[in-house]
């Protein structure tokens, strides 16, 4: 029998060791030692050396796209992801099974399959991709705007599923007390259940950004790659790799993890928040 | 009780106002899923049958297709189970025991998930490659993990680290031990107490995580596009074997290969709602 100690409370069950020792040295062994390896790197450059890679013109371009182009397209989902996650909780229609297994298929579907399958959709002589030229003026592949589409594409998963166990447990009685008290959709919608929601939407809008930032294989094949105009920050890590400056994609690649841990921050503090409210709500 | 009847009645009642917006929402909710999830879908099919199904089955016999399915084949059977085996030690430790550290334990654990898969590939060529860290060493011993399979298997267990955990920590949280606990006080063995009480209780948990798990191993692309080198016919996964005829303007050959990465996709999703139905039927 193995008793209590400060480390653990004591439990009848067997292989805490086992389990915990293996769980901590496989995570040490795949995931830290090697981000370990990257930090090393990185600090084994002088400040001046950098600065002035991650500083560098295209290197700020590339930040401009991918920190503006997954923030748009998180505002999109936000509010489709919404609309959608609303109709798959509130509405009864024909399909609406099907329409909710659809959901997790960004999930599902390789990045690199979406990725030619957009380029094909959009592209000048895709079927969207001509009409919207046509009739909009507007040209989606090779452009910033089709970096907006693929990044829509990869992040919607995370905004519904987020949003649709906030929505199903919202206090539906709340909303029908106001309807009775005179409020109008409108006034029910803003006053009772978007406070309800707004953790879990936030939550959603924060992994489909986080996700947009870094996201590859679905962006690669739509954006064209134009150095300064349609270049995104891992593109850019892949060129500098290629060229065989393994500074300079160690800099840049750092310069994302530093923001990837301070995105995990705010999903977690969204997250505590909701939890928070869910409390309050249940007094 | 009361929500039940007045619900319905409710329903017949609701205004044309507040129908029409019913509609229009639902309506609103198809053209955006079907524009951006079906057109796509749609447009993977039509490209890889454009020039009919014999040219289609053609693309299947060139020899550096054959080997990229082999190669995505193999890195699946290495990492899936390897990673379903962390999956089950880390949820029997964290859902079954309470210790110091344990919420830091599960950030890390889903740590890949945060992570660009760029990043994911980079830090196995800061770790191996000929300038990594223990680079000259691997070098001097005449071993090679960058651009070869070692590495394609080590980036595509980053990356799909976390799925098996991540699906299995929740749901024995929730079940609870005290099964366990009555097993272990009767006599039973650790072994037979999860192999006859555990397993069976997380039995669907474990193969949504599982197939989820599988479903990236064999999508993966940026993880590993930056260890692979792309040399064709031995470091070339199926993803990025469609990248490679792609960018050679082999159209049907890459939206062939492609297609065949799909149906594994609509395959996930269907075992994953098969899943869930199960795991509904029985809690509900």
């Amino acid at each position: 029998m193995t008793g209590a100690s400060w480390f653990r409370q004591s439990s009848i069950l067997p292989g805490f060791g086992l389990t915990l020792g293996f769980t901590t040295f496989f995570l040490s062994a795949l995931v830290l030692l090697p981000l370990a390896a990257l930090v090393f790197k990185t600090t084994s450059m002088t400040w001046a050396e950098f600065i002035d890679t991650v500083l560098d013109e295209r290197a700020l371009a590339s930040y401009r796209l991918s920190f503006g182009a997954a923030f748009i397209a998180a505002c999109i989902n936000a509010f489709f992801g919404f609309i959608v996650a609303w109709s798959l909780v509130r509405y009864e229609f024909p399909g609406r099974r099907l329409v909710d297994a659809l959901i997790d298929l960004p999930f599902a579907l390789p990045t690199a399959v979406s990725g030619i399958a957009l380029a094909a959709v959009f592209s000048p002589t895709g079927w969207l991709g001509v009409k919207l030229q046509q009739y909009l003026g507007l040209q989606v592949a090779y452009t910033w705007v089709g970096v907006v589409v693929a990044l829509i594409l990869i992040g919607l998963p995370f905004v519904v599923r987020s949003v649709q166990p906030a929505l199903v447990e919202a206090q539906r009685d709340l909303e029908e007390a106001a309807e009775t008290l005179g409020a109008g959709p409108f006034t029910v919608f803003r006053r009772i259940i978007l406070p309800a929601v707004l953790p879990a939407l936030v939550t959603g809008f924060t992994m489909a950004f986080a996700r947009g930032v870094g996201e590859y294989g679905s962006v690669v094949f739509i954006s064209g790659n134009l150095p300064l105009k349609t270049e995104i920050t891992p593109l850019l890590i892949v060129i500098k790799l290629e060229q065989f400056d393994y500074n300079g994609a160690a800099a840049l690649g750092f310069t994302m993890l530093l923001v990837s841990f301070l995105m995990l921050l705010v999903i977690n503090l969204a997250q505590s928040w909701s939890r928070r409210r869910y409390v309050r709500a249940d007094n | 009780m009361a929500g039940g009847a007045p619900r319905s009645e409710k329903r017949s009642h609701v205004s044309p106002a507040l129908r029409a917006g019913r509609i229009g929402l639902i309506a609103v909710s198809i053209s955006f899923l079907g524009l951006l999830l079906l057109a796509p879908l749609g447009a993977v099919l039509s490209q890889a049958f454009a020039e009919g199904v014999r040219v289609f089955l053609e693309s299947f016999k060139n020899p550096d297709t054959i080997s990229a399915i082999k190669l995505t084949l193999l890195t699946a059977a290495i990492v899936v189970p390897v990673n379903t085996l962390f999956g089950i030690a880390a949820a029997w430790a964290i859902a079954k025991f309470e210790f110091k550290g344990k919420s830091l334990l599960i950030t890390l654990i889903d740590l890949p998930f945060a992570i660009s898969p760029v990043i994911a590939g980079l830090v196995f060529v800061m770790l191996f490659g000929a300038h990594g860290w223990w680079g000259q060493w691997l070098q001097d011993n005449d071993i090679q993990v960058i651009f070869a399979v070692p590495g394609i298997v080590l980036a595509t267990m980053f990356v799909t680290f976390p799925y098996v955990a991540r699906e299995l920590i929740p749901l024995m949280q929730q079940q609870g031990s005290e099964e366990e606990e009555a097993a272990i006080t009767l006599g039973a063995s650790a072994w037979t107490t999860f192999l006859r009480v555990t397993l069976p209780k997380i039995r669907w948990g474990l193969i949504y995580g599982v197939i989820l798990c599988n479903a990236r191993a064999m999508g993966e692309f940026g993880a590993v596009s930056v260890v692979s080198g792309h040399i064709r016919g031995l470091t070339t996964t199926m993803p990025l074997q469609v990248e490679i005829l792609y960018n050679e303007y082999l159209f049907v050959a890459a939206f062939a290969v492609a297609s065949v990465l799909a149906l594994l996709a609509m395959v996930t999703l269907v075992i994953k709602t098969f899943v869930e139905w199960r795991a509904d039927r029985r809690t509900g």
